[in-house]
């Protein structure tokens, strides 16, 4: 019978990413709830001095896969090594975050496995011994739980920046042994060729602690140095309405929304954007929710905790300026 | 050049959901239908990619009868051919049986490259394209802004940005590109192309005709089983900042952020 529960860490140059850490602290209180073990998956090159410490965060044990044709990722090697990990050693569950790159994993791996997945959740419980996802749908017009049937193991990814981080234990470290697994060249079908870092040191929105937004009522692209300056104060990323990306003021992976990223920051300040239902979607899973637009009547004022009726050039430079008070 | 180009209809963005009193589903009396946002990229850049180098462009949708509509869309878009598979013993089916299913009708095609949205905007997942391809036995890539086709009509070298960087990646083809908004910008139907559409190849095919076992689809094979749909948690609105000038409120907001919500 299928046991264990298994989570695939996220590497990245061979430093583990917090979606990570979320994961398998995740991972911790599942396998408590089933009273069994966590094991993380660990792949990449040259990456085994990362594993122990994850025992800090709950795994038991890292199965470590290092092998130079795992850096970078790619979904080839990836669903080859993992398939064949999880078919010799049967996991009850098996949880990646919703990352970029996890939720291309997690969509090919299912169907290598054969089995069903329930992509980008929010929540987690065990019940009857089973996993129980919550997800949702419509970019967050509704809410899906989930179970599994008849598929094994039951496989989810869960969204960044929800999942809480447990408190590290540093007396804790994870055994760490080393996964046995062929990876055959001929299964390696795509390569990467270049990666460009993206250099002004923003965090992705999807990733971001923080966001202010930018909408129609910014009036033109050279007008964000405003909300640029306030970020930067506050340590936030950038975002905007579908409006201001399709006007050409800003790239497209800036854009919030159904059709854009699903964000959920622990504070959103959304400037000049009207809160179209298309926009809400996207980011009213923020935690606090500020808006600042002059209509008094825009949809947004109906999701803010904190409404600004007034023109955001006035009020944008004046805040950033307030906020460096209390920093 | 020969392309498909998946295409699922989903619920027009604008739309309320609702969930309906089974909850299990959602109320679909008002709903407006339309062809995934994400796979107006992949038909747009298919059409594209045969204005270049010949060859043909198939739609394949599977769901109701009601896919039709979308489908002429694309065929007026410039699509040549359409096929939608249609069964009512698909009703209900999972991202695995879709996949399994639209596999089954694009392996008895010619195909270079396949084209699918990086997501439906209705169910959010993001599985059916890199199913298909593992089904298909193509690499994909998914979530992509561009796509370069080589002269020679044999390798693909996509874009795809993660977080934070921008990876170029490539393979040979066949395979199959999930599509991100950034890619192209799609055109509308043009009238004379609306008439042409309506004369263009729309081929149906049931399960059997596919050779499938009606057993593998369906509410009854779904591996993902629907426990319950719920509203979202109602967010009520929140105080309005006062101040007499736009400077006191702006003042007062950072106080509040501060003291009240503890975020700065
Ligand atoms: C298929 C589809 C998918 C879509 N997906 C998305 C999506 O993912 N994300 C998204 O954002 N949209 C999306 N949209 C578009 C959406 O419907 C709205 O058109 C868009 O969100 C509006 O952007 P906006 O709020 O910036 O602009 P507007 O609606 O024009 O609002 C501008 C706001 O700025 C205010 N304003 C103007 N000047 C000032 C000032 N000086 N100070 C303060 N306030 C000011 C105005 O009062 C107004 O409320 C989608 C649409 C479709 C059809
Ligand atoms: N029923 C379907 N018919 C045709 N294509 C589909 C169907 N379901 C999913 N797809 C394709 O897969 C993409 C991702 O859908 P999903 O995995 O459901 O989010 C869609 O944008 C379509 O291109």
């Amino acid at each position: 019978m299928a046991q264990g529960v298994w989570t695939i860490a996220e590497q990245r140059d061979g430093e583990i990413r917090k979606v990570t850490y979320e994961i398998v602290s995740e991972g911790r209180r599942l396998a408590d709830a089933l009273g069994q073990d966590l094991t993380v998956v660990l792949l990449g090159s040259g990456i085994k001095d990362k594993a122990a410490e994850l025992g800090q965060y709950g795994a038991d044990r890292v199965l470590v896969a290092d092998d130079a044709r795992l850096e970078p990722y790619t979904t080839d090697a990836y669903v080859s090594v993992i398939s064949e990990l999880v078919k010799a050693n049967d996991p009850a569950i098996l949880l990646i975050g919703a990352t970029v790159e996890g939720k291309d994993l997690s969509a090919r791996l299912s169907g290598r496995l054969g089995v069903g997945m329930a992509q980008d959740c929010t929540a987690f419980s065990v019940e009857d011994g089973n996993l129980v996802a919550t997800r949702p749908i419509y970019a967050g017009k509704a809410y899906a739980k989930v179970t599994f049937e008849n598929s094994w193991p039951q496989m989810a990814t869960a969204r960044p920046k929800v999942m809480t981080i447990n408190e590290p234990d540093t007396g804790k470290s994870a055994e760490v042994i080393d996964a046995s697994f062929s990876l055959d060249d001929s299964a390696l079908k795509t390569r990467v060729v270049d990666t460009s870092k993206d250099e002004s040191g923003k965090v992705d929105l999807t990733e971001a602690d923080k966001i202010v937004s930018g909408g129609r009522g910014m009036k033109g692209p050279e007008n964000y140095k405003i909300l640029e300056d306030l970020a930067d104060v506050i340590g936030a990323s950038v975002g905007a309405s579908r409006s201001a990306v399709d006007a050409g003021w800003r790239p497209h992976t800036d854009q919030v929304g159904q059709t854009g990223k699903v964000v959920s920051p622990n504070l959103y300040i959304a400037c000049g954007i009207s809160g179209a239902i298309q926009h809400l979607a996207g980011m009213s899973t923020s935690k606090v929710i500020v808006a600042i637009n002059k209509d008094e009547d825009a949809p947004i004022f109906q999701k803010a905790d904190y409404g600004v009726v007034a023109d955001l050039f006035d009020v944008v430079p004046v805040l950033t300026e307030e906020v460096k008070k209390y920093l | 050049m020969n392309i498909i180009c998946c295409l699922k209809q989903v619920p027009d963005t604008e739309a309320q959901i609702k969930v309906a009193s089974d909850a299990k589903s959602i109320v679909t009396d008002d709903i407006k239908w339309v062809m995934n946002p994400y796979d107006e990229y992949g038909v747009e850049e298919g059409l594209r990619l045969k204005e270049k180098f010949g060859g043909e462009v198939t739609v394949v949708g599977l769901g109701p009868k009601r896919v039709t509509e979308s489908i002429r869309t694309a065929l007026a878009m410039g699509a040549d051919k359409g096929m939608l598979i249609m069964d009512d013993a698909l009703e209900g089916s999972d991202s695995l049986a879709v996949a399994k299913a639209l596999a089954a009708a694009i392996k008895g095609l010619e195909y270079d490259l396949v084209f699918s949205g990086q997501r439906g905007v209705d169910d959010d997942m993001g599985v059916v394209g890199a199913n298909l391809a593992e089904f298909l036995g193509i690499p994909h890539f998914s979530v992509i802004d561009k796509v370069e086709v080589s002269e020679d009509g044999k390798s693909v070298k996509v874009n795809r940005p993660i977080e934070g960087q921008t990876l170029v990646i490539e393979s040979n083809l066949p395979a199959l590109v999930t599509a991100q908004k950034g890619l192209n910008e799609p055109r509308y139907a043009s009238l004379p192309g609306i008439m042409k559409a309506k004369k263009k190849p729309l081929e149906e095919k049931t399960l059997s005709d596919l050779g499938l076992d009606a057993a593998e689809f369906g509410e009854g094979a779904r591996k993902v089983k629907i426990i319950e749909l719920t509203p979202p948690p109602a967010r009520e609105a929140g105080k309005i900042v006062e101040g007499e000038t736009p400077q006191e409120k702006a003042a007062e907001l950072a106080k509040l952020l501060h003291e009240e919500a503890k975020i700065i």
